[in-house]
């Protein structure tokens, strides 16, 4: 059991940043997040998308922005549980205890959901009766490379995943790409080459194409692949990846007892509580009069809602405001030397 | 103010004043219509406000960014009158335009 003050629910640009205001105060938070790396949506979905609206800031891409809020906290050494998602939240006397997927369990006096539009998890193939075949035959990443060895492997994607692993499998496996237009949107040299393993004969490739069916009882024998004329073509297979992105899903969220509003949460404008004691809710997920989906908005809502965990905290002290540019202790606290 | 037409996939279909100069998405946010999740908020980052163009209307619509066909690979059930409701905005020229929702958005 791990015993903090705060725990934060979501890696992005606006928890990362609320990591910064607890620590100023003198919290100590740990974050839970999905995803396999830090920075949420910003390291997600636009890496290398500029960014125009963060004060002082006239131009940055996703990635560059993660980058300077981890350094920004780097003083806090925060802990970072990846790869998990928080599935259980319950109240105990004052406390809150909270366990995630992989049986990490915390107490904490305050919980901070900073979880964007819900976590991320791949987007599944839209056809019919296959959820059977998933995780045996059919995956949406590749966890042991070593069951494909001299396998027929058809992979469905147009992206980066899709031709890196096309790529990577052609060396031991029979590789079918299939995509649903001409144009692949990866990188050009991993174009290029998928390109040359066609012509060497090592990857076939079949564009305009998308999955239609899947054939066997206990087994995946063989797929059938439709073309955008409706033609279908039958293609034998042992394994089969698709390769479509992540979508964002609220997950257990939902069944924590607070009030949504389609998929926000409602908070007070003052401390961005929701309507339970100790559960604060910023960024994209809180909503209120007048909320704006901005990351500068994350921003002010996390700065406030860490002066809202104080209370929770530290119920014998009272909170004193302090800046950054006179505070002694706060200098300290960020490891500043004088 | 344009007439914009949201077809369920149930068939249930809602005809909606938009304003210029909204997108076919904000329309559909707004006004509560199901099954436009617009997850970024019509950054043309998720897919999640896929809809079917009428045939008869592909060819009017002012033509794909880049990166929308891009972000239509990620789209559920994806065909060639696929477009993200994000990128159409709503103007005179779309007065009547029609759309039909997608089973769901991924």
């Amino acid at each position: 059991m791990i015993k903090t003050d705060t725990l934060i629910i979501g890696a992005g640009p606006v928890g990362l940043f609320c990591v910064h205001q607890l620590g100023i105060i003198g919290l100590k938070c740990e974050v839970v997040d999905n995803l396999d790396k830090i920075g949420g949506q910003c390291i997600e979905l636009y890496p290398d998308k500029p960014i125009y609206d963060i004060p002082a800031i006239p131009e940055c891409t996703g990635e560059e922005l993660t980058n300077n809020l981890i350094k920004q906290i780097k003083s806090f050494k925060t802990s970072f549980h990846l790869n998990e998602r928080v599935e259980e939240i319950k109240k105990v006397e004052k406390k809150w205890l909270v366990k995630t997927n992989k049986g990490t369990a915390f107490e904490v006096s305050s919980i901070i959901i900073a979880a964007g539009v819900g976590s991320f998890e791949p987007r599944k193939f839209p056809t019919k009766d296959i959820e059977q075949f998933e995780d045996k035959q059919i995956f949406y990443s590749v966890k042991d490379k070593k069951i494909f060895k001299e396998k027929t492997i058809s992979i469905f994607g147009g992206g980066d995943s899709a031709l890196d692993w096309a790529i990577e499998l052609s060396n031991t496996s029979k590789v079918i790409l299939i995509h649903r237009r001409d144009d692949f949107r990866g990188m050009q040299s991993s174009i290029d080459k998928v390109n040359k393993l066609k012509e060497e004969g090592k990857i076939k490739i079949f564009t305009k194409y998308q999955l239609d069916s899947v054939q066997g009882k206990e087994k995946i024998e063989s797929i059938g692949i439709k073309h955008e004329d409706k033609s279908i073509k039958e293609i034998k297979t042992d394994y089969v990846l698709g390769f479509f992105g992540l979508i964002m899903r609220l997950g257990p969220i939902a069944e924590w007892g607070l009030n949504l509003d389609k998929k926000t949460v409602p908070v007070n404008t003052e401390s961005f509580e929701t309507n339970k004691e100790g559960i604060f809710a910023i960024g994209d997920i809180c909503s209120y009069p007048g909320k704006l989906k901005l990351i500068l908005s994350g921003f002010h809502e996390g700065a406030l809602a860490a002066r809202g965990c104080f209370k929770y905290a530290k119920p014998d002290e009272k909170y004193r405001f302090e800046f950054t540019t006179s505070s002694k202790t706060v200098k300290g606290r960020l490891g500043i030397k004088e | 103010m344009p007439k914009i037409t949201y077809i369920e996939n149930s068939g249930n279909s809602h005809t909606i004043e938009v304003a210029k100069g909204l997108s076919v998405m904000e329309g559909a946010v707004q006004n509560d219509i199901p099954g436009i999740d617009a997850d970024c908020g019509g950054g043309m980052a998720c897919a999640t406000c896929h809809v079917y163009v009428k045939e008869e209307w592909s060819d009017k619509l002012l033509k794909k960014e880049d990166g929308e066909e891009d972000m239509l690979d990620m789209a559920y059930e994806p065909n060639k009158f696929s477009r993200l409701s994000c990128q159409l905005i709503v103007t005179d020229e779309l007065d009547g335009l029609t759309v039909s929702i997608p089973v769901k958005q991924g």
